[in-house]
């Protein structure tokens, strides 16, 4: 953080924002209604963000529904997750042709957008800090991913209430946003309808300065602090989560697989929807000619058979063995493997599995703690 | 006699076991030795002998109508030749052939197999240096088994 | 995290953007197994490369695959790769002939920890194309023999007329200070070497295993069964290098298809130490 002292903004601020990031040539992210999800997509003003909706979520189950009030950000998250600007789920990376000579090889990626993301929740901007350690700070860097990240604007905002799948208290990334961002926003609700404004950035702070606002008083400070105990306070689940890598590591071969495996249909819905998940497959195609040939990288999911495949057949062919590499990646190995928890509680996996299956209800019954489904 | 106690002493199965053992075991021994492509035993004959292999290579082989012998496994210097001597029928399942000049001691199976009756703390001592035996090719075999060089590899 | 292997030493801008490179040399090995040479287009050299690393291969339209580097990492004149032709990449990079070219990106992954045997005896167990990834290994032994003990190849196959690199065998068994025993699964009457899976050789190992360090490279069953024999004999884990297999697509750790628990094969591996994996190859489709 820093010395910029916090502000707040009506509407009006807030569309300065975004009409102020769009003429320095930001392409502006944000939450929008779209078939019946709010998804993130192209924001012009404040008129496109999906003012009075919310979302209601369950194992399964996601609904969108009004609220009782105008929030523009009073829902949680949705199907997207900020890697699909990132990371995109389908980038061009080169093309060959055949020459007298043999082949060229030319890259073919489109030069990488300038992002500004709106409402980056704190569960994501632990989910973006995951993915540039995966992408950035290895022996290799993704230089797709580097192109996009750097000098993405970012503008999060603190949740005002969790969802029903939410729990970052439990993996320790939220819902107070504290880092990675340029501006923080918390939404006042009340007889006015402002919000509070911190400021992360340098540029976010020249940017603020050229909004109306104004200062923030203790009253200001104090909703919104609210607002935020709030959301702490009605996490939809809950997960130990200290001792998660070793309790996996040590129960590889627990009879849960089996019964997880059961209910799985490794349909990858949860790889697709988790802010972390990075894999990707590489696909070739060729001009009916054969002169020409293209390559693509693609998200991948670790629930297909080909993922692990190698001559003669996959190494993971069991519906039980993918889902464990999934889980024990996202909990356990992801820590040797980046220092850090692959999961950020933001309950996407279990909102968007078709058949509800809870990855803290999981780590409950390896854990022997049966019974609860982990609903707070 | 002292020298032929010396070399079973001396040889992989039996280093470390007491010297009354030895003498016991040395007491059915023989020294022998085989040309290359000489037969140690065949298929169907008594297993009247074992061999604890001093120098050369012995080849295990079955034969197959129209395919000859298949080579399935080949032994030598401190391996034991003959693993059937110890059960009933006593009967060889295999031809053993010498690939090269083998020199080998021979054990009398009956006269071993009548002092291990008698004497079962012999008995019990051969029995744990003839079992890790049996154990490893039986691994081997295993493994062999799977044929892992077929197609991946 | 900890150290798996030796880390490796190259790193390109764009690590999926291949470079082009030309057939030199092609060279039938066995009825499906064939060696490049390999130079960049022009003819120039490729690459630096360390014993053990290996490449992507890119057949043209038609896909890329991991392929280990076979040839000798001290002469920078050619790359050079064996190849089994099992699959369609590995199809159409094997009826490459002298002249074509292909894409190449590379060299990824940890080598042999070769110059860990200095002083120490040293025991290579090859089994199947297994000996290819070894034979860089053993070029580096065989141009630094004074600087190690006792050498020994183990070499098992499945039958006499799948044994590769025959002559250079031959040649080294011949030149080399070098003890090299080839066994093989099934043999007609006619064969007259080792008959039998290259573990039942360990055991009659004349090492210091006190002081000795094994390369291991081959299918996953066999390296296991070879490692375990290897440290039975005395052998210890934190001594005994295996190269491992999985599904490889970027090759620099950012795919995530290889992965191996913790590890990340391409990167972390292929080359890992024993003690890291042991358990891991004791568990079905980790």
């Amino acid at each position: 953080m820093n010395d910029h002292a916090a502000a707040v903004i009506t509407h009006e601020g807030l569309g300065g924002l975004i009409a102020g990031l769009r003429a320095e040539g930001f392409r502006v992210i944000g939450p929008r209604l779209r078939d019946q999800a709010i998804v993130y997509d192209d924001i012009e003003s404040v008129a496109d963000l999906p003012a009075g909706w919310t979302d209601e979520q369950e194992g399964g189950h996601y609904r969108v529904r009004r609220r009782e009030d105008a929030a523009l950000f009073g829902y949680n998250v949705g199907p997207h997750a900020w890697k699909r600007f990132l990371h995109p789920p389908l980038l061009r990376l080169w093309r060959a042709e055949r020459s007298a000579d043999g082949m060229t090889v030319t890259a073919t990626s489109e030069p990488a957008e300038r992002y500004a993301f709106l409402a980056v929740r704190s569960c994501e901007l632990h989910a973006i800090a995951i993915q540039d350690r995966v992408f950035l700070q290895g022996p290799y860097v993704d230089p797709h991913y580097k192109a996009r990240r750097e000098g993405a604007f970012i503008v999060a905002v603190n949740c005002g209430q969790a969802g029903g799948t939410c729990f970052c208290t439990s993996m320790n990334t939220g819902p107070k946003a504290e880092e990675g961002f340029d501006l923080s926003l918390t939404e006042l609700l009340g007889d006015r309808h402002e919000f509070l404004v911190e400021v992360g950035s340098e540029r976010g702070a020249a940017l603020l300065a050229a909004v109306p606002h104004r200062p923030a008083e203790r009253q200001d400070a104090a909703q919104a602090a609210n607002a935020v105990a709030r959301a702490e306070g009605n996490m939809g689940r809950h997960m130990r989560s200290d001792d998660v890598r070793e309790l996996l590591l040590a129960n590889l071969e627990h009879p849960r697989w089996d019964d997880v495996a059961e209910r799985c249909l490794t349909c990858g819905n949860c790889t697709m929807v988790c802010p972390t998940c990075f894999c990707t497959a590489v696909e070739d195609e060729n001009d009916l000619a054969g002169n020409a040939a293209e390559r693509k990288r693609r998200w991948d999911s670790c629930f297909t058979m080909d993922f692990s495949y190698i001559h003669g057949g996959s190494v993971r062919s069991s519906g039980r063995s993918r889902y464990r590499q999934w889980m024990t990646h996202k909990l356990a190995n992801w820590v040797d493997q980046f220092g850090t928890s692959g999961c950020v509680g933001c309950g996407r996996c279990i909102t968007w599995c078709p058949v509800g299956i809870d990855i803290t209800e999981e780590v409950r019954a390896i854990r022997g703690e049966g019974g609860s489904d982990g609903r707070a | 006699m002292e020298g032929l106690e010396r070399i079973v002493s001396e040889h992989r199965l039996f280093q470390g076991l007491g010297p009354e053992f030895v003498n016991l075991a040395a007491g059915c021994a023989k020294n022998v030795r085989f040309n290359a492509d000489q037969y140690l035993f065949h298929a169907e004959e008594p297993a009247d002998w074992i061999y604890l292999i001093r120098h050369g290579q012995v080849a295990l082989e079955v034969a197959t109508p129209g395919r000859g012998a298949a080579q399935f496994e080949t032994l030598g210097e401190g391996d034991i030749v003959g693993l059937t001597w110890l059960l009933p029928p006593y009967r060889w399942g295999y031809d053993a052939r010498a690939t090269e000049l083998v020199r080998a001691i021979a054990l009398d199976a009956k006269c071993l197999r009548d002092k291990c009756e008698v004497d079962h703390d012999l008995g019990y001592a051969l029995l744990k240096r003839f079992l890790p035996v049996l154990v490893q090719r039986l691994q081997a075999m295993r493994l062999q088994l799977l044929d892992v060089y077929g197609s991946a590899g | 995290m900890d150290r798996l292997g030796e880390r490796a030493p190259v790193m390109a801008p764009d690590a999926m953007l291949p470079l082009i490179a030309r057939v030199a040399r092609r060279v039938r090995e066995l009825p499906d197994t064939w060696t490049l040479d390999l130079v960049a287009a022009d003819g120039g050299p490729l690459m630096r490369y360390a014993p053990g690393q290996f490449t992507m291969m890119y057949a043209f339209g038609v896909g890329e695959i991991p392929v280990s580097v076979s040839g000798d990492a001290a002469d920078q004149t050619r790359l050079v790769q064996t190849v089994r032709a099992v699959g369609k990449v590995s199809e159409a990079v094997t009826r490459l002939a002298a002249g074509d070219t292909l894409g190449l990106r590379g060299p990824y992954g940890t080598a042999w920890p070769v110059a860990e045997g200095y002083g120490r005896d040293v025991v290579v167990v090859a089994g199947g194309l297994g000996l290819a990834p070894l034979r860089p290994a053993l070029y580096q032994l065989q141009a630094e023999r004074k600087r190690f003990g006792k050498l020994v190849l183990l070499y098992g196959t499945r039958r006499p007329e799948d044994i590769l690199f025959r002559r250079q065998l031959a040649n080294w068994r011949r030149q080399l200070d070098m003890e090299i025993e080839v066994t093989v699964d099934h043999a007609g009457a006619a064969w007259r070497g080792h008959v039998g899976v290259v573990t039942r050789l360990i055991p009659r190992l004349g090492i210091d295993v006190d002081n000795a360090m094994a390369l291991v490279c081959g299918p996953e069953v066999m390296m296991r069964f070879a490692a375990s024999a290897l440290n039975d004999i005395g052998v210890p884990e934190e001594a005994i290098h295996l190269s491992l297999e999985r599904n490889m697509k970027c090759a620099v750790g950012l795919c995530g298809h290889c992965q191996f628990a913790g590890s990340f094969v391409c990167k972390d591996g292929a080359v890992m130490r024993y003690d890291k994996v042991r358990r891991l190859l004791g568990l079905k489709e980790i």
